[in-house]
């Protein structure tokens, strides 16, 4: 029988090791699935390479696990925000790398990398820093750059619904980079507000089928981090 | 300042905009004065916004109490859904941009150039924390580039110049420039005016750019 349902989000992490890249979804606080994110920090994984839009807001989610010292690097389009301070300050003192990729060559690279493409040229960025020492070929006389395909080892993702298949539908803007995320890892793990039954959700309504899917687990009440932040709370 | 007092306000220079956005159009507005553009669309032009964090059919923000946070748009501000409005990931958000489906973009600008080249994500300052989110997707695939912006900055100097100083978020990718001061297009054949501010003579409107102006033949 196949059951991709697990009992807890420390279950779900428990084998994300040190060195791992780990893609981790959300736009903002829409999407960003902060318990898996605290449970990676429960873990301690060290060393990690991050992928994700953003750098998080405040002391918990994602802003944690960077203030927690687990990651060596971030990939992502826009590391700043009103209340990011976590991610500025350790890379104003060099503590953690950056790579800045804009923001739909950051979503093409994580699609081509679970569409099993190795690359891809594309028209954004050309003519600008963020092409520097990359290969430029003109096709019908325009100019576009090769950006490389991204795989991670694991990804983590917040959703609506999923049932024991891994079958997921999202919520609103929540989706975001949930369903690139989900083919691009070797391991996907996944929160879902709701565990339903097979079938209950509409087979023409599965957003991402279960197939990239390896583990679920039910968070029914998931917090958000905008109201963490306002009430100033850390983690852990 | 004598500038502001002469020139439009941000709500007349996003009105500006609006009314070069045609019935049936899909736009995407940036963050900043861009945003005001929405309020400004003539009655009886039926416009889709896009925002690229996926949603197609964004309404205006929710009222008091009807905040949700999985609702957002690329500002990271609460918004709504218009009935046929649809989600989507983000690798499609960006196939609508790239590939050429979105009609016009209005965005906020660093620098103008007299080529059109557009630097608005980083001043190459040392020290800041560089990000560029979805601009340089939007500039590279969106048919039409807007661009709303003060004409100088606070400092005085000008923002359209010969050459921008500044990174480029994209090269020869502006239509049309919406300032305190005038419009402004932006042709194979140079800078061309085509409205000036009330108030604003040519003159002044030069004396206050830094690249060469010209006039349409058929102007006052």
């Amino acid at each position: 029988m196949i059951n991709k349902i697990v009992k807890s989000a420390a279950e779900a992490v428990a084998d994300i090791f040190d060195g791992a890249v780990v893609m981790i979804g959300g736009f903002g606080e829409a999407g960003s699935p902060i318990e898996l994110i605290h449970a990676l920090i429960d873990r301690g994984a060290k060393g990690l390479t991050v992928i994700s839009n953003n750098t998080g807001s405040g002391h918990v989610g994602l802003a944690a696990l960077i203030e927690n010292k687990q990651v060596g690097k971030m990939i992502c389009s826009f590391p700043r925000s009103a209340n990011s301070k976590v991610f500025p300050e350790l890379y104003r003192r060099g503590e953690i790398e950056l790579e800045l990729v804009p923001q739909g060559t950051l979503a093409e690279r994580i699609r081509a990398g679970g569409a099993g493409i190795p690359a891809f040229f594309t028209p954004t960025s050309v003519a600008t820093p963020l092409a520097d020492g990359k290969e430029v070929r003109l096709f019908n006389g325009q100019a576009f750059v090769m950006e490389y395909a991204i795989k991670a080892d694991f990804s983590l993702v917040k959703c609506r619904a999923a049932d024991r298949y891994g079958n997921l539908v999202y919520n609103k803007t929540a989706r975001n980079f949930g369903p690139i995320m989900c083919t691009a890892a070797e391991t996907t793990l996944v929160q879902a507000k709701k565990i339903v039954e097979l079938g209950d959700i509409d087979p023409e309504q599965v957003v991402t089928p279960g197939i990239f899917v390896k583990r679920v687990v039910e968070i029914p009440h998931p917090a958000h981090e905008s109201q963490l932040v306002s009430e100033d709370r850390r983690y852990p | 300042m004598t500038l502001a007092e002469n020139g439009w306000s941000r709500n007349q220079m996003a009105q500006k905009a609006a009314s070069d956005i045609p019935d049936g159009a899909y736009v995407n507005l940036g963050i900043g004065i861009p945003e005001l553009v929405a309020d400004f669309v003539p009655p009886g032009r039926e416009v889709i916004y896009h925002t690229e964090n996926g949603l197609l059919g964004m309404g205006s923000p929710p009222g008091p109490g009807g905040e949700d946070p999985e609702l957002i748009n690329a500002g990271k501000k609460h918004v709504t859904a218009i009935p046929g409005a649809c989600f989507f990931h983000h690798a499609d958000s960006f196939t609508m941009i790239r590939g050429k489906h979105i009609d016009i973009c209005v965005l906020g600008a660093l620098q103008v150039s007299q080529n059109g080249d557009l630097a608005n994500w980083s001043t190459g300052e040392p020290g800041a924390v560089p990000a560029v989110g979805g601009a340089m997707d939007l500039v590279a695939g969106v048919k039409t580039i807007f661009v709303i912006t003060q004409h100088i900055t606070k400092e005085g100097e000008p923002k359209i110049v010969a050459e921008c100083t500044y990174p480029l978020t994209g090269k020869g990718v502006v239509d049309t420039v919406y300032t305190d001061l005038a419009v402004i297009d932006v042709t194979e054949k140079g800078l061309f005016v085509r409205e000036l501010a009330p108030g604003i003579s040519f003159e002044h409107l030069q004396s206050n750019t830094g690249a060469k102006l010209n006039r349409y033949p058929s102007s006052k």
